[in-house]
């Protein structure tokens, strides 16, 4: 009897998938190396950093780069490290993702559920706009924001974000709102719903997911962006990247590496937050918008 | 009677392809009317036009006297149920019986009032508190006919509202639907490509083909005499039989390849001339086995009992031909028999019009 196949199938360890989490492990350990050569230098001082190999682990902890990198090394000709730069960077991302989200969503439920004349026409204006490199609009922008005399201001740079935001988000937002049955926008015009009323009562309700994915694109992608900063936010606003640049690219005295690898990591801390916290969502977010991330 | 909706001569298409030509449709107070086709056939079209879902091509469309072509969907007083019921995932049983309400602004103690009668009707009071995703489709289903019931609509519209839902339970609803419009006594429009159930619910059933009705009538005359070839084939299950076949006046015989069949009692007959290409049909209950001079001899070929009635196949000059008997009656394989047609109930259709004759 025994010898009948019965019962679930036995699982064996083949030779290939041995392989296969061998090839996984060194891969992970590939793309884990610099992370961990920044935490490790972050915790050395100076002497060892010049003394000894890369690789190794301290011999001694010290702290101090951390606060130093926080709120004492120099960006520039100011001393107060990367604080100013983080809550510039929160000024800046909490109100451009709110924004762009929001109008991204009213628009991706028009061009889904409200099929005017020319929809398709500004849905494909939308594609192109999401695959033009924003490097190319800069210079006119700029010059846009000077005339409107928001240049080098919050709001400027809050625009700046907001409209480069807008096409791939749109375009996410009508793709979900498509999915979506048609029937139920169907009977909620039946139910006498007008385009504000079916928006706010039946389609928000049913956004969580793809709201989600669009904040966790748009935090990420604003926390990390350092052209737009430099250019649109002006010396006041300059958001924790381009301080963390100041920080790096020092012209006179020592560079102070574990300083730099300390801002660094912080400078990393929220998008890697958002990563952690939201690895399911943040793979959707890959897949719907393909292209940024 | 006192014309409820009526529907002027639409057109509608989609860009350039036209679904809807030229389309007249009128349907009394009070009347269960059903659409019924195969699917593309415009049905549903038709239906979402009536709802204001769709903008018209042209022409007009009038309910309760009101010509309501350019109105909004919730000016119309009609309520909608939907095959994928619609319901609104995120809100409890009552907020969805309660949305087309409280977007009117009417007074909760009123809504209340409403939502407590339509509940009682339709046997969901358990079931208020739930969201859509913890009911059955048959549950789902009376929620969404509930959220037509409060909103006091004039016209009901249904479309294809049991086909999601298993034999059993489609029953059941077949007959509370037709409950509720004997209770009511609302207009009823409701899409289906179901004919059993355009049968059992309509007052009158307009079937149609590509965007055109080929037939509008009760189910009976429907059934009995179909208008033409599309409806005799569409209507009746199992499907009426067909045979080609050849009229020959001075024997008041058609003529199918080597056997001639007696229609000398066929209603219409004077209306045929001599040599004429026909379509003679006959549905399978109408044909008899039994030995006359009419009767043409032939062998069973196949035997599907159903239950309640046999369906028995055998062949004339190479058609096939089913015939309901009894579910009791005992066929074999092979067996000989001699079958006639009910020549009364037949229906003749011209081969090249397709028109009943």
């Amino acid at each position: 009897m025994s010898s009948i196949p019965s019962g679930p199938r036995p699982k064996y360890l083949t030779v290939g998938r041995i392989g296969m989490y061998c090839f996984i492990l060194v891969c992970a350990l590939f793309f884990l190396m610099p992370l961990y050569v920044m935490v490790i230098t972050s915790l050395k001082d100076m002497d060892e950093i010049r003394a000894a190999n890369i690789l190794n682990l301290p011999k001694e902890l010290s702290f101090y780069s951390w606060p130093k990198a926080w709120s004492q090394a120099c960006t520039g000709f100011v001393c107060e490290g990367l604080k100013p730069g983080f809550f510039n960077s929160i000024k800046i991302t909490v109100p451009s993702v709110i924004v762009s989200v929001g109008l991204s969503a009213i628009n991706g439920y028009a061009l889904a559920f409200w099929r005017f004349k020319g929809a398709y026409f500004f849905f494909g204006l939308c594609m192109f706009g999401a695959f033009i490199p924003y490097q190319v609009m800069v210079y006119p922008l700029l010059k846009i924001e000077d005339a409107l005399g928001i240049y080098s201001t919050l709001p400027g740079i809050i625009l700046v974000h907001t409209i480069f935001g807008m096409p791939i988000l749109t375009l996410i937002f009508r793709n979900f709102y498509v999915s979506l049955p048609i029937d139920l926008f169907k009977a909620a015009r039946i139910d006498g719903g007008n385009f504000i009323k079916i928006f706010l009562y039946v389609i928000i309700p049913m956004s969580a997911p793809i709201t989600i994915v669009a904040v966790i694109l748009q935090v990420t992608g604003i926390w990390n962006d350092f052209l737009l900063g430099l250019v649109f936010a002006g010396r006041d606003n300059q958001p924790m990247t381009v301080q963390l640049n100041n920080i790096v690219q020092v012209d006179y005295g020592v560079a102070e590496y574990n300083v730099d690898m300390s801002a660094t990591i912080l400078t990393s801390l929220v998008p890697l937050f958002v990563y952690f916290i939201s690895g399911r969502w943040f793979v959707r977010g890959i897949a719907a918008g393909a292209i940024k991330g | 009677m006192k014309s409820s909706v009526e529907v002027k001569n639409i057109s509608f298409s989609y860009g350039k392809t036209e679904i809807l030509n030229d389309l007249s449709l009128d349907i009394k107070e009070g009347e269960f009317m059903v659409l019924l086709g195969p699917s593309g056939c415009g049905k549903t079209t038709l239906l979402n036009c009536i709802a204001g879902l769709l903008d018209l091509t042209d022409g007009q469309i009038w309910i309760e006297d009101d010509n309501v072509t350019w109105k909004e969907p919730k000016d119309r007083h009609i309520g909608m149920v939907f095959q994928s019921y619609a319901l609104y995932p995120s809100m409890t049983v009552e907020k969805n019986l309660s949305f087309g309400l409280r977007m009117m602004g009417t007074a909760k103690d009123l809504i209340n009032e409403k939502i407590k009668k339509a509940a009682n009707l339709l046997q969901i009071n358990e079931l208020l508190k739930r969201k859509p995703s913890q009911l059955s489709g048959g549950q789902r289903q009376r929620v969404a006919i509930g959220r037509a019931l409060v909103r006091d609509a004039k016209v009901f519209l249904f479309d294809e509202p049991l086909s999601n839902l298993d034999a059993k339970l489609r029953a059941e609803l077949r007959y509370e639907i037709k409950k509720l419009h004997r209770d009511l006594s609302n207009t009823m429009i409701y899409v289906t490509h179901d004919q059993i159930e355009a049968m059992t619910l309509a007052d009158r059933i307009s079937v149609m083909k590509d965007g055109l009705i080929q037939q509008l009538d009760t189910p009976k005359q429907i059934y009995n005499k179909p208008a033409n070839l599309f409806v005799a084939g569409f209507i009746g299950s199992p499907s009426m039989n067909f045979l080609n076949a050849k009229f020959d006046k001075s024997n008041q015989n058609i003529i199918v390849g080597n056997k001639q069949i007696d229609i000398s009692k066929y209603e219409n007959i004077n209306n045929m001339i001599n040599d004429q290409k026909v379509v003679f049909g006959i549905r399978p209950e109408n044909i008899n086995i039994e030995k006359n001079e009419n009767s043409i001899q032939c062998k069973v070929e196949l035997v599907e009992p159903m239950g309640a009635d046999t369906l028995v196949w055998t062949s004339i000059e190479g058609n096939p031909i089913s015939i309901r008997l009894e579910g009791s009656s005992n066929f074999n394989l092979n067996d000989e028999i001699n079958i006639s047609f009910d020549i009364n109930k037949s229906s003749i259709f011209d081969s090249k019009s397709e028109e009943r004759i």
